[in-house]
């Protein structure tokens, strides 16, 4: 089975500051993989080499076992904050990628309307961003993503924005909706707790220069409904060790 | 949300909205009326504001046949100002050296004094509608062109990313994000400049015009006539007050979600 998605020890340099030390990770097709690290490790740097924001890094990206660059844009990526842009009605927002990709606007709503239901977004279609909720302005964004149908999502850090209790809601929406269609998920988090839940492998980075501390299979079954069983609080509490505390004999 | 068919509370937020603005100017009004009764300051001197109202209606024919020419200059100037501010915009927005280029003589053509500049103009382009234009244009051009690079800059760069991560060329993201960002900015421009634009056409009339509210206030002042003088004045300052009204109505109407969004105005 070839690997999804494969990083080989990538690094990328600002200048003269190092961002990326090492990097090597991979991602099986449906499987969800997390990318866990202290704020500012440069994670989304990650994110920004794979949607071609940042050029030119060291190391090798393969996708689906062929060079990143001889493929076509196989990511649908969500940004940081939702992007949602306030002159678009919801269903223009969630099109968009649609129509970027040259898809009518007609066909491009036609494609998006019958999901709004399932994403909890129904009746909302002709809204404005700024008349939704947090959590709906992110369902929003990640069926803005999901919908472009593309090999992989890349999400960065999609519920950092919200309040604690929606966005234990949105995780255990996410987890829900990724059980009944096991996209392709790499995400960016700096929370523990949110990273064990939801993934299948976690990467765990460290401080700028990022490099991969470890990696870790999390082995609780699906579905998965409780944030914090033993189990899982278990894995967290050896997580949180490695970050707070990252002891050279830890790295191996 | 559209509020329920009622007109009553619907006056009442109006009145709320316009009553102080209403009450100030009242105010100033009286008190300038007060002051030219009691002091029995000479009419050519300061007429009262009563004098200068029924002067203005008595006059109305007159008045109106020299408006038209200052809303046609105002108009015409301020057509051509936004299209040459937003041709080169966009330039500027796809071709960034060129502000580096452009930027020093705009703001010097700012500098001219328009004393100076408007009797020049006239003197090259003659009396006709040509010379006004230019002025209104000159006056205009420049808040709008900084309005509008202003605007495209302040584009959301969680959007640009977005946009460029689904493969979008330079130029769709300039039309899906770069532009409608640019719409806050582009109203608060026109806001500012569409009042430059009166005061601009009345001065080119005053340096030289066969018709308008700049010729007729100074054939007003050479007869010593400061009523007729006030009267045109009055006549400017509400056509100013319309043309603003209508950039926000058209505001309104073309940005809805602004209201929406509440604090996100520059």
């Amino acid at each position: 089975m070839s690997r999804r998605l494969e990083l080989r020890q990538v690094s990328k340099r600002f200048g003269d500051i190092d961002v990326l030390a090492d990097i090597t990770l991979h991602i099986e097709p449906g499987e969800f993989v997390s990318i866990l690290g202290p704020s500012g490790a440069g994670k989304s740097t990650i994110f920004s080499l794979l949607t071609g924001g940042l050029e030119g890094h060291g190391g090798d990206v393969d996708f689906d076992g062929r060079p990143l660059a001889d493929t076509r844009r196989p990511f649908a990526f969500m940004p940081q904050h939702d992007a949602l842009m306030p002159w678009r009605t919801v269903i223009g927002n969630t099109a968009l990628g649609l129509e970027v990709q040259g898809m009518s606007r007609k066909a491009a709503r036609d494609k998006v309307a019958p999901l709004f239901g399932e994403f909890g977004l129904a009746g909302f279609e002709q809204k404005y961003p700024a008349q939704l909720s947090g959590g709906m302005r992110q369902r929003a964004a990640l069926l803005r993503t999901v919908v472009q149908d593309r090999a992989m999502l890349l999400l960065d850090e999609p519920f950092g924005a919200l309040d604690a209790l929606t966005r234990t809601g949105m995780q255990r929406w996410l987890q829900t909706m990724w059980e009944r269609h096991r996209w392709t998920v790499l995400l960016i988090t700096h929370d523990v707790r949110e990273a064990v839940f939801l993934s299948d492998r976690i990467y765990v980075l460290s401080g700028r220069p990022a490099r991969v501390l470890r990696e870790i299979a999390i082995p609780l079954p699906h579905p998965r409904k409780d944030l914090a069983s033993p189990e899982a609080s278990a894995i967290e509490a050896d997580i949180l060790d490695t970050l707070l505390d990252p002891q050279p004999a830890q790295r191996t | 949300m559209s509020q329920p068919f009622s007109a009553a509370p619907r006056i009442a937020t109006l009145f709320a909205k316009i009553g102080p603005a209403l009450l100030s100017v009242g105010t100033l009004v009286l008190a300038w009326e007060l002051y030219a009764r009691i002091s029995r300051i000479s009419p050519t001197t300061l007429p009262a504001p009563s004098r200068v109202l029924a002067q203005a209606i008595q006059q109305r024919q007159a008045l109106f046949d020299n408006t038209v020419p200052t809303i046609s200059a105002t108009l015409a100037g301020f057509a051509c100002s936004l299209a040459v501010a937003f041709i080169l915009s966009v330039l500027i927005d796809f071709f960034k050296p060129l502000r580096r280029a452009l930027f020093p003589v705009f703001i010097i053509s700012q500098t001219l004094p328009l004393v100076a500049i408007a009797p020049l103009v006239v003197l090259w382009f003659g009396f006709g509608l040509t010379p006004k234009i230019m002025l209104v244009a000159l006056v205009t051009f420049f808040p709008m062109l900084v309005a509008l690079v202003q605007g495209y800059e302040s584009i959301d760069r969680d959007i640009s990313a977005l946009l460029s991560s689904m493969g979008a060329s330079r130029m769709r993201i300039f039309l899906l994000a770069r532009l409608p960002s640019s719409l806050p900015y582009f109203f608060a421009g026109l806001r500012i400049s569409i009042t430059y634009a009166v005061v601009g056409a009345i001065f080119a009339e005053y340096a030289g015009a066969a018709k308008g509210l700049g010729i007729y206030m100074l054939n007003a002042k050479n007869n010593f006539r400061p009523d007729l003088m006030l009267a045109a004045v009055l006549v400017s300052a509400l056509l100013t007050l319309a043309l603003f009204a209508a950039t926000v109505l058209i505001q309104r109407a073309a940005a809805p979600w602004e209201r929406l969004e509440g604090a996100r105005k520059p």
